[in-house]
């Protein structure tokens, strides 16, 4: 086979390769076919990669075939994690891709310098900054995620100028070296710059907004990877970062939706303050709480029940608790459905894939708008760990911060019941007055082992009457 | 303008309305398989590490070739194997009882 013809041959398999990634994609619009879609990106995937080792321009297989081997060693445990550490794995991984897609962009610098074109050298620099920048950003995601840094916002005066200023300074190098591709010594200086803007950006992002901002960082390693397409003159790659960077443009859009926030304000609008005089106002009013026996009666009496769970319940791992609240309820023919907020959790749809590992039935879940058209009509709404989704002053008060914010409106149902630590408000710092309301009971303690309560107090229960008659 | 760059455009353009119009489907339910599975297509990025890797042009395109080679790889098979896994787990209640 002549050199020509291989070429074309590998041309074909990538051909092949990007029209599978988009298969896959399509797949995944309905849970039932997904896991075909899997399958034919594995297969896209694998044919692309051993097509490029059929490539006679290779001459040297020994650091292709140790890396492979390390990348695998490393990929295995990470797609083996549990899912709880999900949203930390996936920041990892945006972190990884824009690594690579970064060093190949350095990698292919050196080859050309000092002979760069300077539109290559437009696309060189814009590819390595978001990728360097990315790198770092998903870094500093993930280790808030895993809590090895703070979750809080880390705030200081004048911070969003330093970062702007930083950025602007990436900026310029670019534009110099694009100008001057020789002057080589500056390209690792507009590297470190890149890097120390990634750190900056996502620093004084809280937990809260972390779907939003795993979501912008999906989108840039996907933009980083296309651009290293525009750089290597490789469609593949251009195809499959386009993908990937709509993806993740189109998440980041739905969680800003369901915050009613913007892009702007979520990047450099930390949450945090206070509003004046919360506190004082908390003192004055009363709650009204109860023990896992009272909150299995009312569970029990109930025919229609909503559990709307949120962050909480994944630091408490409560999930397989839940399942089992799930089981006994349903058991006791009690209608019980899940409301799903789109940012619940730290990472868009992290509460649908903890309930479907609990092996709660996807056709449980309900998303928002359609869980709250049929809050009216619920006996009883259990919050489990979720606070500002859930916060009814999205809707009535103007000076709250999420004012605006769609939320699961729990206080339609006749009566609800909250599972929380303690009254602390949450991420977000703001109080939620669903918590002084008449119907609402609030139920202190550790998710996991309240819900471990009221199951147990709800099997020590008579069983209802049709299901004692059959025995 | 250099041909290469427009014909790239073109391809991208493309692309990203196709994936525009190909995920806004994906429904909620699935937006972390969907993100697990876009970062796994992404990793494609390794059929660049390897040429740069195998290329042997300079010792320092090699080193840095090896190293995206490997991060690109770990996301690929990572983010393929814990795609499935969670898509697995997602099951019908009525298919349950059929």
């Amino acid at each position: 086979m002549t050199a020509a013809t291989t070429a074309q041959l590998i041309d074909f398999a990538y051909i092949t390769a990007a029209v599978l990634f988009i298969l896959a994609l399509k797949w995944l619009s309905s849970p039932a076919a997904a896991r075909h879609g899997v399958l034919a990106g594995e297969i896209g995937a694998a044919l692309a990669v051993v097509a490029t080792l059929f490539n006679p321009a290779l001459t040297e297989y020994r650091w292709i075939v140790i890396p492979l081997i390390v990348g695998a060693a490393i990929g295995v445990p990470l797609g083996l994690v549990k899912m709880t550490a999900v949203p930390q794995r996936t920041a990892l991984s945006h972190a990884f891709g824009a690594l690579s897609a970064s060093v190949i962009g350095i990698a292919e610098y050196y080859v050309r310098a000092p002979h760069v074109t300077k539109f290559g050298m437009v696309e060189i620099a814009m590819e390595v900054v978001i990728g360097a920048l990315t790198f770092t950003g998903s870094l500093i995601a993930a280790g808030k995620l895993q809590g090895i840094f703070p979750q809080r916002p880390i705030t200081y005066r004048g911070q969003n100028y330093v970062s702007l200023a930083v950025l602007g300074a990436a900026v310029i190098l670019a534009l110099v070296l694009t100008l001057h591709p020789e002057f080589m010594r500056l390209f690792p200086v507009m590297i470190g710059v890149a890097l120390l803007f990634g750190v900056l950006l996502v620093t004084p992002i809280g937990g809260a907004d972390m779907p939003t901002v795993i979501s912008l960082l999906n989108s840039y390693a996907g933009l980083s990877a296309a651009l290293l397409g525009f750089v290597l003159d490789s469609k593949v790659l251009v195809v499959a970062g386009a993908l990937d960077g709509s993806s993740g443009f189109i998440l980041s859009v739905i969680m800003c939706k369901a915050m009613n926030r913007s892009f702007r304000n979520v990047m450099f609008g930390a949450f945090g303050q206070l509003p004046a005089g919360a506190q004082a106002v908390e003192q004055e009013r009363t709650v009204r709480s109860a023990n896992a026996e009272d909150a299995a009666g009312i569970l029990a009496a109930a025919s229609k029940v909503a559990i709307i769970p949120g962050y909480g319940m994944a630091v408490a791992q409560a999930q397989h608790k839940v399942r089992d609240l799930y089981d006994v309820l349903t058991k006791r023919g009690v209608d019980v459905r899940f409301g799903i907020h789109p940012v619940a959790g730290r990472m868009p749809g992290h509460m649908n894939v903890l309930l479907a590992e609990a092996d709660i039935p996807y056709d449980r879940l309900i998303e928002m708008d359609d869980m709250n058209s049929d809050l009216a009509q619920t006996d009883v709404a259990l919050v489990i760990g979720a606070n500002d989704v859930t916060n009814p002053a999205a809707r009535t008060e103007s000076s709250s911060p999420i004012y605006g914010m769609p939320i699961i409106d729990v206080a339609k149902a006749q009566t609800v019941m909250v599972i929380k630590r303690s009254l602390s408000p949450g991420f977000a710092g703001i109080d939620n007055p669903l918590y002084y309301m008449d119907k609402t009971l609030m139920l202190f303690g550790d998710a996991k082992a309240f819900v471990g309560d009221v199951v147990r107090e709800l099997s020590a229960m008579q069983a209802p009457a049709a299901a004692a008659g059959g025995r | 303008m250099p041909p290469d760059f427009l014909s790239n455009l073109f391809v991208f353009i493309l692309a990203g309305f196709v994936g525009f119009e190909v995920i806004k489907r994906v429904s909620p339910l699935l937006h972390t398989p969907l993100m697990s599975l876009t970062n796994a297509l992404d990793a494609i990025v390794v059929v660049a590490a390897i040429t740069i890797a195998g290329l042997q042009e300079t010792r320092l395109a090699v080193v840095l070739g090896a190293i995206a080679v490997a991060a690109s790889f770990s996301n690929m098979v990572g983010g393929f194997l814990i795609t499935d896994r969670m898509l697995r787990m997602f099951k019908s209640g009525r298919a349950k009882k059929s």
